[in-house]
This record gives C-alpha cells, structure tokens and sequence, in this order.
C-alpha cells in the first residue's frame, strides 16, 4: 500500500528494538475480551485507477451546472470561484498543517486568518471577527448563547425568516437548557413583524436575518433601535455576504453581534459542506466570544509575527468553564474567504453584488411580465419568492426533466406558502438562462 | 550524526493585504453585463467595504509568500500527539474535487444527488463496520461538534426515561474540549484520576457514580497512549446505575481491525475523520465528527438521516426522538468524501495494518528515546508515547525550549503540556505514514537537542533561529489584543 511505508525488513529490525516479536504483540496490553474476532468488513481495496472510476460514476448522477441551471440559494449559492483561488488553497503548506499551536512554523496561516478576520469586519462593519466557525447555523446558535452569557438572561427573540434550517440548529443547541425561544412572525411584505417585541421584556437577544429567508432586505437600523431601547442585544445573521458590497452593512445598523454564512465567498457548495461560520462583534464583547481567533505581536527580535490569541476563553485552558466547546475553525474555507475578498476587491465586490441584484431584478420583471405574482413586495437583493398558480409541482418535475431547477418549494418550511417557490440569481446566469427559465414556466 | 532536515531557505518578506495594491486593480473575471441596471434605494446602499484593489498576481504572489511560512504534513513529520498527523493522499483530493461532489447544491432533489447520497450511506456502513458500533450520523462538523452531539444524545436518552442527570464523569487525561461539551448539556464534570499504571480502575470510576450521573466520557486510547483495560468493567458499573459510556474516538487510529468498540461497553463513539480516516487539518479546519451509536440510542441521531428504500437513496426526517439538527444541511460532505475514497483506496487489512504500524512507530521511538527525555510511564504503548522535561530540569530547560529548537532540526514540535497530568509533557504520535529512515532523523534530532540542553541550554532558549520570526510575545498579544488591521 502506497501510504505504507514499512518494508518487512523495518519491521523486523524495529520489533527487535521494542523486544518482541510479531506486530500482534504490540496489542498486549488490550484484553482478549476487547479484542475484535474477524476481519473487518469492508470492500477490498480499489487502485487509484478503479477509484477515479468509481467516484466519477458517483459524482456523475448529480444535478450540476453547466448542465443543469439551478436557480436555488436558500443558504447555498453559486458564484464564479477563480481557479487562482482553487489552485492556492490546493498548497499543502496551508491544506496539510495543524491548527497553528506553533506560531513559528505556521505564520502563513496565522497571517492569512488576521488578513480573514481584518476583512470580515470591514464588510460586516463590526469591530472584531473570529477566526470563524462550522457553519451560519452554528454560528447563529454561538451568537444566541454568547448574547445568554453576556445578559445573564435566558430569553430570546429570532425572526421566523431566518434561515428555517438555522433556527432548527438553534434549536438543538438550546434544548438542554432552559431558554425560551420567541419566534417573530413575518409581515405581508416579508419583513419581519416586530409587533410581539412590544409585550416580551427580559430578552437576552434579538436576531434577525438580511437579506432574509425570503430574500428581503430587513429594514436593520428600526430593529436594532428598537432592540437596543429594550436594552437587549441586536443579533444579525445572513446567508448571503456578498449583499453587503452593495447594501449598508449590519455594523453601521447598530448589530452587536453579526453572524452567518460565507460559502459566498468562493467555497464550493459541496452538498451543503464544509463551508463558513463567519462571526464578528463589538470589541465590548470579544473576551465572550467563542472560537479562535488571531492577533498581531512581536517576535524576541522585534519583528511582526502573529498568534492564536486570548485563549483563555477556550476549552484547552478553561475547559467546562470555557465560553464553547469549539476547538477547530473552517481555516481552510476562511483563507478561501479572504482570498475571494482580495480577489474582487473593494471597487470588485461593489460591481459583483451589484451584478446580482440586476440580474434577480431583471428575472422578477420577467415572471410579473409573464403573469405571475412576486410574493412580498419589499426590496430584495438575489433571491425573491414567485407565487404560481396550484398545481405548479407538474411543472416544476417538468423543468427537472429540462435540467432547469426552478427554485425552492418553500410549502416544506412554511405550510401556509402553498406553490410559492424562493429563486435565486447570482452572476452564474446569463440573460438566456433566465429566458429559458421563464419560457419554461409559461409553457 | 547525518545531516539534519532543518536549514534556511530563501523565504520572502510580505506585507498586509491592505499595503499593497493600487484602487482600480482587480484580480477578478467579471461576468458580462447582459441586463440594465435597476433602481435601489439609497437608503439600503451602502458604501461598500473597504477592501483592498488587487491584481490576480498580486494575491497570488502574497498567498504563496505566506504559504511558505508554514509547515504541513507534505514538508515533515508532524508528531503531534492525539492529532493523528499521517499522510493526506492526494487522490481524496481529487475524489472530492469532482464537479458532481463539489457543486452539488444541498437542496437539490434527491432523485438529483443519489450518487452523494449513496457515498454517504456507505460511508455511514463502513464506519459502523470499522467501529463495531450499529449505526453512525455524520452530521457533526468537527470533533467537538460530535462530542456535542454524543452528549445531547445521552441527555435526550435520559430525558426520554424522565430523568434529569446533573453531572458526568470525566478523566483527568480528557480532551478540554469533553467538559466543555458536556457542560454545554448543563452537566457538572466530577474528574477521576488515572491510576499508576495510566489507566482508569474500575474502583475509582465505582467510588464516584452514581443515579445522578449521566455517564462517563473515556477516551480509548486514552491520550497517556494507553488502552483503558478495564473498560468493560468500567462500562458494567455505569451502565447498572442507569449511566451510558461515552467514547472519545480521537485516537481510533491505534485500534482499527484490533478493538471491538460495540462490544466493550461504549454506547456512544465519535470519530475525527481529519485524524483516523488521513483527510487534511487544513491549518485547523474543516474537519468532520461522525458519532456512532447503540441500536437503543439510534433514535437519537441528529436528521435527516440518509436510509435506502427500494434502491433509493433518501433524507428522511421521520425520527421523532431526534435531538434535531446540527449542521444547516448534513455536515462537512466534502471531507467525508475524502475518508470514503481513503477507506475504499485501503480496504480492511491495510487499516489495520495502519493502525499496527502506528503502534509499532510509537513503541520504537519510546524505546529508542527512553533515557533521553524522561518517559512518563515505562510500559508499552499504543499509537502515541509521553515524555517530558524533567531530565532537563537540572540545566532548567522546559518542554517549550525542547520543541523550538526541535523546530530548527526541521520537525514540527509534538504536543506539548498536554495530557495536564504529566507535568511538561511531550506527546508524540508518529503515525503510521513516518517511514523508519524518518523516526531515525526524528530520534537523532531529539538526541541532539537533549545534548545541547546539557552543553550549551542558551541554543534551546533562543529557540527556533531558522524560522520566519523567532519566539513570539504571546503575553502581550492577549493583554492587548490588536485583532483586525
């Protein structure tokens, strides 16, 4: 086996050195009673020949583009990912080293995390971000219980037009404790109704989601004042980074805590992962924060150089009293991140987000233009919801045999949205695809 | 002695991101604009962040500047103990590259995404094959993340049979990251301390359980590099007192094709696939932590779960005493294609092969560097051997001295102070991917450093020389943050 390589003669030589004589010996120390009886159950071994074949047959029952045009984003969005990008991750100085303990032999990494957390604040506009997170679900689920520490209470308030799947993680998180969860209900025009806000007090936490579920763009700044006059803390999520090249970011809004999802940028959707928990608060907060992060110091020479940093509030030092359990980051997705961010550039990422948004608004006048109704009428930014008349699923199976996804039935997360379908449209899709898409429908 | 790996290249300096580039430059294709501009509110527009304008050369040449100021598994030996640091095939690389895998949306139909579904029931067979264990999710992101998971199962179990457990037992060898998850249930973590022989006795674990208890988090091997002999003692005295036995699956790398973990008393296991199953640390992430589980605790798997019906492939959320979700969608499938193609590029006997010669390079650099550095216990070990300072005492080098200056000999350090119950410990696993020629430069290596620390320790203070920067003011960056530029 080519990763093995122990020739028979190192065998034996090294046996003899330890004093016994077969490998079996080695295990001498683990009961019979412990011991395994059989071989293990697993198919033989496929050369890296018969291996190429066999995933390729895998990889290739999937509905991928360029052959399918997929128009959903629902938390997972296609975007054109540079190949400079690919082929700098592929370096295995950063893809084969440990978390970076040793800041001496891993200032690569440690220097690319600070350049990560240094942008992801700028395009969030907080003031500090983590070295990142699992996911935007997890880090949301971190945020709310961050915001539980900070606030010592044990109440929270989070927009039923955040991510359903997010809010479902959150879920699981807060199961083992005794924190209430108060869902906010959404307005007609797919915002989020803040009318409940009114009778709760005591809450540790708002959190609200922009660009939300729906695509709509939450109207922040009313929320986090309203929030903050009851004295609680502004929690802001998203699934789409990208909208803050071009809309008022979370942190010139008033969120304390800003938090969510940076597959955006440039991370392949992957089936769902691995992807980016981006997170990023207030300097207030850091030392409640969770996760690793990254800070600038000095070598015994003077020079620059970077650390891990403030760890005391991590689970290696502080163990139960640690403000998470968290002991990894998605480092590899976040230097994909900064990478992307430096890629586009500030003047880029402004044409970029600016590009999608045209692109989705020029889809929606062509479904209403078509007859179809666009379901909430308040500003979106990349995705949008369509009502279609009953009986749309026929179509919609349609449209699959046509390699053509059109959307998101969102019947399965909210019940009362019967034939309503979230679509997405990022700088992926031409015009044509677009008309193709809408000729399908009418058709 | 031959030649050591270590020596200076030419490295070069880079700045910030931020010092460099010119506004206007772009390291970006832009798409062409096939649709007119529409109109947006000012009042949403914002100004845009303030990112630098870069070249694609100009980031290229940065990334790849910094890249070499790191050190992978592909450059040396990386002995980190309880880090599982072997050889990460290129082809899983590949495998996990390919545009089916890769640009799979995670909501796409499932008559869509068979062939991903497919991947993922195996792999769910394979690691319940591996383990003994009777069914798996691999929901969970990261070790921690499956530790999480484990304990929200056990407190999902007891939930469902009306009780409310305040506390769980954990060894003082325990990962941090096990009371940290634990308490995350709202368990109090009461420690039991190994025994001389670096093992947990059943009469320790006995004196301390109780109804009260939810359970015990083993790590097995545990991070001494020991197996927990009396395990299945242990598991008896928890188990009859209404417990469930937790396993810390980090080091399953020393026990594939050797242990039976569903039949030692372990009710829930999770695995670290960055470790055992060779898919990349990725400088620290993203990593994946499947648990496995019991067939009474199967209930309790994180959804949907992947089921097979008619030769179909399926998400099925239909388990209504699931703790519920993790992960937005189904956790880090890129990272379990790569253990899947490594699974099936090994097949059964070379996992255990690998996992006997994990065992076997560990036992010989214990024997060879025995009486060099101070061994903590001198019994045989599994994939992992501690060692520590207190031979060096005398010329008052510590452990950190130690490893800087194994940095100038071209390997990375092991884990050092780690498990807290070896004062100054150094924690190495070899893995089985270190040829001996390599454990003989490692072990040569060690000898010199232990040499210098007796003639001249000033070498090892000012440890490591032959690096980018030399040691790092870790004090004042905690004292005074400077986290963003």
């Amino acid at each position: 086996m080519r990763y093995l390589p122990h020739t028979n003669e190192d065998i034996s030589s090294m046996l003899q050195v330890i004093g016994i004589d077969t490998l079996d010996g080695l295990f001498s120390s683990i009961p019979e009673d412990c011991r395994r009886a059989g071989d293990l159950n697993l198919p033989k071994p496929l050369s890296e020949w018969e291996l190429n074949d066999h995933m390729s047959k895998l990889a290739g029952s999937t509905a991928v583009s360029p052959e399918y045009k997929v128009f959903m984003g629902a938390g997972s969005y296609e975007h054109f990912i540079p190949e400079s990008i690919s082929y700098l991750l592929s370096r295995s100085e950063f893809a084969t080293s440990y978390t970076p303990y040793q800041p001496e032999m891993s200032q690569g990494t440690l220097q690319a995390i600070y350049e990560y957390q240094t942008l992801t604040a700028r395009l969030l506009g907080m003031e500090v971000a983590n070295a990142s997170l699992y996911d935007g679900a997890s880090a949301l689920a971190e945020a709310l219980l961050m915001a539980i520490r900070i606030t010592r209470r044990k109440k929270i308030a989070v927009s039923s037009l955040i991510h359903p799947l997010y809010r479902r993680v959150v879920q699981t998180y807060l199961a083992p404790t005794c924190c209430q969860i108060v869902e906010l209900p959404y307005l007609k025009n797919g915002r989020t109704d803040l009318i409940t806000l009114d009778e709760i007090d005591d809450l540790a936490a708002v959190a609200v989601q922009s660009p939300n579920f729906f695509g709509c763009i939450e109207n922040l700044q009313a929320i986090g004042k309203k929030t903050h006059d009851k004295d609680t803390l502004f929690i802001t999520s998203f699934t789409e980074p990208l909208a803050y090249g071009l809309l008022k970011n979370p942190g010139s809004l008033g969120a304390d805590i800003a938090c969510g999802e940076g597959q955006s940028l440039s991370i392949p959707r992957s089936f769902g992962g691995p992807v980016l928990g981006m997170f990023a608060s207030k300097m207030k907060y850091v030392r409640n924060m969770s996760g690793r992060l990254v800070g600038k110091t000095k070598d015994m020479d003077g020079k620059k150089g970077f650390v891990l940093t403030l760890a005391t509030r991590e689970q290696h030092i502080r163990r139960e009293k640690a403000t998470s359990n968290i002991c990894t980051n998605s480092s590899l997705c976040a230097l994909a991140a900064v990478m992307y961010m430096a890629s586009v550039g500030g003047t880029g990422i402004r044409e970029l987000a600016r590009l999608n948004y045209d692109k989705s608004e020029y889809l929606k006048k062509e479904f209403k233009k078509a007859g179809f109704t666009i379901s909430f009428d308040s500003t979106t930014f990349n995705e949008f919801v369509v009502k279609f008349p009953a009986g749309f699923e026929t179509k919609y199976e349609n449209l699959l045999d046509k390699k053509i996804v059109s959307g998101l039935p969102l019947a399965t997360y909210y019940p009362e949205l019967t034939n309503q379908y979230l679509f997405c449209v990022t700088e992926t899709k031409t015009k044509e695809d677009m008309d193709a898409l809408i000729r399908g429908v009418k058709s | 002695m031959k030649e050591s790996l270590g020596t200076t290249g030419l490295i070069l300096n880079e700045p910030m991101l931020w010092e460099k580039g010119k506004k206007g430059r772009c390291g970006f294709s832009y798409p062409q604009r096939d649709v007119e501009s529409y109109h947006l509110d000012d009042e949403l527009t914002g100004t845009g962040p303030d990112f630098p304008d870069l070249s694609e050369v100009d980031v290229v040449r940065h990334f790849t500047r910094l890249s070499q100021w790191n050190f992978g598994v592909d450059t040396g030996m990386y002995p980190l103990g309880s880090c599982t640091m072997k050889y990460n095939p290129k082809t899983n690389e590949r495998q996990a590259r390919l545009e089916g895998f890769s640009g799979a949306h995670p909501l796409l139909p499932t008559h869509l995404s068979q062939g991903v579904l497919k991947l993922m029931f195996q792999l769910e067979g394979f690691l319940s094959g591996i383990t003994g264990m009777d069914a798996v999710t691999l929901q969970p992101a990261a070790g921690a993340h499956g530790e999480l998971a484990g304990m929200l199962i056990i407190h999902a179990f007891h939930k469902s049979k009306g009780l409310h457990c305040s506390k769980i037992i954990v060894p003082d060898t325990a990962h941090g990251t096990n009371p940290a998850s634990a308490a995350l249930c709202g368990y109090r973590s009461v420690p039991v301390k190994s025994n001389e022989k670096g093992v947990l006795s059943a009469e320790a674990v006995a004196e301390i359980m109780d109804e009260d208890t939810a359970g015990i988090m083993i790590t097995n091997p545990n991070t001494l590099g020991f197996f927990e002999e009396n395990v299945k003692k242990i598991a008896e005295i928890v188990h009859s007192k209404g417990g469930l036995v937790y396993c810390d699956g980090a080091n399953m790398n020393a026990v594939m094709g050797i242990v039976h973990m569903g039949e030692i008393g372990v009710d829930v296991l999770h695995l670290n696939l960055h470790k055992t199953f060779s898919t990349p640390h990725g400088g620290g992430g993203p990593g994946s932590g499947p648990v496995c589980v019991k067939k009474d605790l199967e209930t309790f798997l994180p959804v949907p779960r992947v089921v097979k019906n008619n030769n179909r492939y399926l998400l099925s959320e239909n388990f209504p005493d699931s703790i519920g979700k993790m992960h937005a969608f189904y956790g880090n499938v890129g990272v379990m294609i790569k253990a899947y193609s490594y699974i099936l590029s090994m097949g059964p006997d070379n996992l255990k092969k690998a996992s006997q010669l994990a065992v076997l390079n560990a036992n010989y650099i214990r024997k060879k560097l025995q009486g060099i550095f101070h061994l903590a216990y001198d019994r045989p070990c599994m994939h992992e051997c501690i060692f520590s300072d207190k031979l060096q005492k005398a010329q008052k080098i510590t452990t950190l001295d130690i490893v800087k200056r194994l940095m100038d000999y071209g390997f990375h350090p092991p884990t050092i102070y780690f498990p807290l119950v070896v004062n100054g410990a150094i924690m190495i696993e070899p893995t089985e991917t270190e040829s001996k020629e390599n454990l003989d430069l490692f072990i040569e290596a060690c000898k010199a450093v232990a040499n210098e620390a007796q003639d001249n320790p000033g070498l090892l203070r000012k440890a490591p020389t032959r690096c980018k920067v030399r040691r790092l003011d870790e004090t004042t960056a905690a004292r005074h943050p400077c986290l963003t530029g």
